[in-house]
This record gives structure tokens, C-alpha cells and sequence, in this order.
């Protein structure tokens, strides 16, 4: 369809009109938000009764596990680990305390797992539904296109939180079975308490969820482009592999601090005393001008779409 | 039920740049839906619905014809404001589509090429998230609007079942329950009764007669011409994107003339004596000879049978059906893709 001539049709109809007519009986108080959170509860309850979800959710628990077990085994004879890989050299120290399985897990996940599963989840969220048949019905209840991508992408950033969270907790739960728990040394050498520890690890975490919001945009926009959740879901991963390569190529360095991936480890600076906040920032930040972007690019492309399906 | 008073000014027509002439003039008449020129062309270049001009009057059974690919989705999508036009105007009661939906559409219940359900869900479920998505629902009476749409199309009884699990009859009284979560203005079915077995197909007649009886306009498109004869009030018929006529179910039949019927022993005799007299399209079927009425007096053809030494067992003109109505009007068979 032509792209130019039924542009802003939806910017008017689902932006600028009230949500209801003004002939509907009085509701409660909280009108606006039952408007967003009846679709949204719905949405969720949806979501994670999908065999697909849980799949996805258990593979992220899986990981600490076997994590885990492969320091145990490896230092059950007394010697120690080196860090390895690219990431934050927190393996070394999980034998002194299970805490770091969380951090060592995070990094473990951070790359592929977790930015891989809500590609499926943001690349299925409008494709899926398309792919179907059912997001004509639900267009017609009418759900309203604003407010179903707004649902739509609410759900996703609950599932990035959620999917980071059951790694933390399945690591720290791993963690404290293996290892010893107790105070810990930062990277730069002095002590926190265990429970100072927990915290900067649930601040970990939801940093972590933070790095994935620039992902998930992207894969909504995806989902706006076609009619095949399989397409959307391919695609974005695909995207998601190929800025990963491109982050590791030097002649790139000059594009690299735009890559929604370049500051993801930047997580480990919370582990610093005091912290290292630059680089946190910018992912944050990135994240952020990612979410705007392709946020306001999935909204464009789908207020102009033509449901065909 | 609450609804948009159709003499209500249109605040979303201010900005109606195209259609300034469909502003105000036509939201206090009779119509439920009404077109104006309404046109789309695919990206491709298709012309799928062009110059569409269709009055749908309040309270009728509306019939929607037309052979596969005549625009009769591209229509009811238009109507729904799931595809924005190319050009022209559709308002629904009496509101502009596809700017109003918002309003519009929570009076509207529809089946639009058959049903679409979540497979991992129940029955229930699946209504209660189309009726989740509709934020003029009341959450607190949905449990009870499920359950009545439910028992309303025969299947309370297959509620809590897996909707993957359904018959395609099932699914479709399923779709059609979605359509029925709440009191309707207007129903949109789209080949409601598809899939269904006979008993079924009898029983959602019956339902789309009661709908009617209570007030609700239902516009219907079916490929089963005596469905609509049976059920409709009004009927439109498309081909090739264009509307070819649209007006009471009776007139349409009226306006076709009937067919020359003659029962003989010698058909091949008195179809050489029909042609010579005039008829066309004479068909020979075992004892039947069928053709098109020569125009004057019928009583010379039967004159004209005997003199050739015809045997006549019966002799009369048949009363045409919308489904001749049909095929004089489209120029094919029903099933034949435009």
C-alpha cells in the first residue's frame, strides 16, 4: 500500500480522541487505568501461559545451573579458575561466594540468552497475532492501535525483568547450594556486606533488563513490518547476532558506541567502590535513544498498516 | 443500550480533508453503513473495491454477494477500519470510518473471514480477551457476558476445552460468540455459517432472525444464495470490485425473469422448437427442457410444440430465485473467482 497517503490516519483517530464516547455510562474513578490495565493483565496472563514463554524462561534458569555445576566439578580438586570469555572476570571468585554465580550468570546470559528470547517474545508480540488472524479481532473490539502496541511493548519490557530476574534468582539459588555465601570483595578490593551484595545484585539485575528495552524496541518494529511471527522472530535475532559480530570488528570502532550491545557489560561497574557510573550512563542512555526510535517507528508503520490478515 | 446519537455533531469530521462532502449532511438518515466512492488499490496496483456506493438501512438483514475476489472483504475491512481506504468515505453509524473507530466499533460485533482464536487458550479465555481488548467492556459483568455468549451459541458446554481442540463448527460459533460478547447496533458476519453442519446452519439462521428481531442490523455476506434469500431483507451484490445492484431481497429476485419449464417425453424435439420460437439458453435435462422466455404470447410456444408433434406432460414459467438473479447479474456462476 502506498505509505505516503494513509500516513497519520491512526496518529488521529488513536491519539486525540477521548478513549470512550461521551454516551458511555459513568466508570470508576480509575478509568484511565482500567483502559490500559484490563488489555495489559490480560496481555501478561497470556503471555506466560504460553508453552513458548515458559520454554524460553526455563533455558534462562538452566544456565546458572549449569554454570554452576562446571565451576564445582572443575575446582572440586582443589585448583582455581581464571576468568574466561570477554566478560567480567567473575568466575574466579564463585567458589568463595555463590553471589558472584549471579553476576558471572548475568554476563553468561547477557550476550545471547536474554537479548535472544525477547527477540522472540518483542518479534511475535504484532506478527504473531497477524500471522494468526487474531489481531484483526482484536483491533475490532476495538483495542486500539496505540494501546494494543503500547500493551504489546509493556509486556515485553515485564518479560526482559522477569527473564532477568529468574536467572538472578536461579543463580543465587544455585549459588547458595554450591558455594559458600557471605561478605564479598568488590572489583576494586574493598569489602561489602552480603547484604550490601544483594542489593548491588538486584541492582545488577535490573540493569541488566534496562540493556534490553534498546532490543526489544527493535523487535517490535520488526513485528510491525510483517505477518510472519517466524520472519520477526528470525529477524531480530538475526539483527541481534550480526551487531554482535560488528561490535567485535576494530575498523568499526567509530560505530560501535551506537551498537545497542557496546555497553552491556558496563553492568560490572556496579561492582566497583566507588561505582563507575560513565558507562552505565551511556548503556542507559542508548537504550533509551533505541527505545525512542524504533518505539516511534513501530507506532508510525502500524497506525499506517493494512491489516490483510 | 448506550450508543452514539447518529444526530450527535461529528467532532472527529473537522479534520475530513477528502470527504468534506459525506461531513455532516448523511448522520441523520436511516443508515447503518454508507459509502461513498469507496475505493482501494493494493500496493500492487490491484483495484479491489472501486467507486463503492453502499446504503445499509437500519434494522435491515443486509445480504452481501459477490463471486471469491469480488471486494467483499476488501469492503467489510475497509468498514471495520482494519484497511484505510485509497479514496472515498465510509461512515458507520453515522460516524466516519476508519477515524471513529473507537467509538463506532464497540457497537459493532463482527466475523470477518472466519474465526481466530488462541489455540493454547479455552473457549472461555479467548472471549475473555477480545473482551479484555475492548476498553468500553465492563470487567466487572465479563465473566457473565462470556458465559451468556457462550450458552448462546451452543457451547457452554465445551467452555473450558483447549480452543485448538475445537471443530472448525465449534471455532466458528466461537468466533461468532466474540461477536456476541455485548449488546450490538450492528453485526458484521462474514460466511457465518461456514463449516457448520446443517443442524448448525439452521440454528445461527434462527439466531441472526432473533438479532434482527430485536433491533440489531445485520449485514451479512454469504456464498449460500438461498441463506440469503432465506434470512435477508436487503441484499447488494459485487463483482469485479463494483457494486452491481443493491435493494430488497424481493425486487432483486423480481427484476430476473423466470424459466420456460416443459416436461416431455421428447426433449430433443422441443428444445429444436423452443429455439425456433426464439427462447434462449435452452437446457436439456432428461425429460426437462428449460430456456429463457421468448419475448410475447407463451401460448403460441405451446401452439408451436404440439403442431411439431411434441408431447407436452407440463408446461409453465418458474419463478426465479436470487441465485438466477444473481448469475443474470455477474454474467457467471457463483463460484467462479472475478
Amino acid at each position: 500500500m502506498s505509505q505516503a497517503d494513509v500516513k497519520g490516519r491512526g496518529a488521529v483517530s488513536d491519539v486525540r480522541l477521548p478513549p470512550r464516547g461521551r454516551d458511555q455510562p459513568p466508570q470508576p474513578a480509575s478509568r484511565r487505568t482500567t483502559f490500559y490495565g484490563t488489555l495489559f493483565r490480560n496481555e501478561l496472563h497470556t503471555t506466560f501461559r504460553r508453552w513458548r514463554t515458559l520454554a524460553l524462561l526455563a533455558v534462562l534458569a538452566a544456565v546458572p545451573i549449569l554454570v554452576g555445576i562446571a565451576v564445582k566439578i572443575e575446582t572440586g580438586d582443589g585448583s582455581s579458575t581464571t576468568g574466561g570469555g570477554g566478560g567480567p572476570a567473575f568466575i574466579s571468585q564463585i567458589t568463595n561466594n555463590g553471589l558472584f554465580l549471579v553476576f558471572t550468570a548475568l554476563a553468561a546470559t547477557l550476550p545471547f540468552f536474554l537479548p535472544m528470547s525477547i527477540g522472540v517474545i518483542a518479534g511475535d508480540a504484532i506478527a504473531g497475532e497477524a500471522n494468526a488472524g487474531t489481531l484483526r479481532y482484536l483491533l475490532v473490539a476495538p483495542a486500539g492501535r496505540t494501546r494494543l502496541l503500547l500493551t504489546k511493548y509493556a509486556t515485553v519490557m515485564t518479560f526482559c525483568l522477569v527473564a532477568t530476574l529468574v536467572v538472578a534468582v536461579s543463580a543465587l539459588t544455585v549459588g547458595a547450594v554450591l558455594f559458600p555465601l557471605g561478605d564479598l570483595t568488590t572489583i576494586s578490593g574493598t569489602q561489602i556486606t552480603f547484604a550490601e551484595g544483594l542489593g548491588r545484585a538486584l541492582l545488577i539485575a535490573l540493569v541488566v533488563a534496562a540493556s534490553l528495552t534498546g532490543v526489544a524496541a527493535l523487535g517490535l518494529f520488526v513485528s510491525t513490518l510483517t505477518n510472519s511471527g517466524i520472519a520477526a522472530m528470525a529477524t531480530t535475532v538475526g539483527l541481534l547476532i550480526t551487531v554482535q559480530i560488528l561490535d567485535q570488528i576494530p575498523q568499526l570502532h567509530a560505530l560501535q558506541p551506537y551498537f545497542f550491545s557496546h555497553y552491556w557489560l558496563s553492568f560490572a561497574d556496579l561492582m566497583r567502590e566507588p561505582v563507575y557510573w560513565d558507562d552505565l550512563v551511556k548503556n542507559l542512555g542508548l537504550q533509551a535513544l533505541y527505545a525512542a526510535v524504533f518505539g516511534s517507528a513501530a507506532w508510525a508503520r502500524f497506525l499506517a498498516k493494512d491489516i490483510t490478515t | 443500550m448506550d450508543q452514539p446519537s447518529a444526530t450527535d455533531p461529528d467532532p472527529e469530521g473537522s479534520g475530513d480533508g477528502a470527504g468534506g462532502d459525506a461531513g455532516g449532511d448523511e448522520s441523520g438518515d436511516e443508515s447503518v453503513i454508507r459509502t461513498r466512492a469507496l475505493t482501494k488499490r493494493y500496493r500492487g496496483g490491484q483495484l479491489a473495491v472501486d467507486g463503492l456506493d453502499l446504503t445499509v438501512p437500519a434494522g435491515s438483514v443486509f445480504g452481501f454477494l459477490g463471486p471469491n475476489g469480488s471486494g467483499k472483504t476488501t469492503t467489510i475491512r475497509m468498514l471495520m477500519g482494519l484497511i484505510e481506504p485509497t479514496s472515498g468515505t465510509a461512515r458507520v453509524l453515522g460516524r466516519p470510518m476508519p477515524r471513529a473507530a473507537r467509538t463506532v466499533l464497540p457497537h459493532v460485533g463482527a466475523l470477518i473471514e472466519g474465526p481466530a482464536l488462541y489455540g493454547f487458550l479455552s473457549g472461555r479465555d479467548n472471549l475473555v480477551r477480545y473482551d479484555a481488548a475492548d476498553p468500553t467492556a465492563d470487567p466487572r459483568t465479563r465473566n457473565t457476558r462470556v458465559a451468556a455468549a457462550l450458552d448462546r451459541v451452543g457451547l457452554a458446554a465445551a467452555a473450558g476445552k483447549k480452543a485448538k481442540a475445537y471443530s472448525l463448527g465449534m471455532k466458528q460459533r466461537l468466533g461468532l460468540a466474540a461477536a456476541l460478547l455485548q449488546p450490538r447496533r450492528l453485526l458484521v458476519l462474514d460466511e457465518p455459517t461456514n463449516g457448520l453442519d446443517p443442524q448448525g446452519m439452521r440454528e445461527i439462521r434462527s439466531l441472526v432472525r432473533e438479532l434482527a428481531s430485536d433491533g440489531t442490523t445485520v449485514f451479512l455476506s454469504s456464498h449460500l444464495l438461498d441463506e440469503i434469500e432465506q434470512v435477508c431483507t436487503h441484499a447488494a451484490v459485487m463483482a469485479q470490485g463494483r457494486l452491481i445492484t443493491q435493494g430488497l431481497v424481493a425486487d432483486l429476485a423480481a427484476g430476473t425473469r423466470g424459466r420456460l419449464v416443459v416436461t416431455t417425453p421428447d426433449p430433443a424435439d422441443a428444445a429444436r422448437v423452443l429455439k425456433e420460437q426464439g427462447a434462449g439458453d435452452v437446457v436439456v435435462a432428461e425429460d426437462r427442457v428449460t430456456a429463457d422466455p421468448p419475448d410475447g404470447e407463451l401460448a403460441d410456444i405451446t401452439m408451436a410444440l404440439v403442431t411439431a408433434g411434441v408431447r407436452v406432460r407440463g408446461f409453465g414459467v418458474e419463478r426465479a430465485s436470487l441465485e438466477d438473479a444473481f448469475v443474470a447479474l455477474t454474467g457467471e456462476g457463483f463460484d467462479v473467482a472475478g
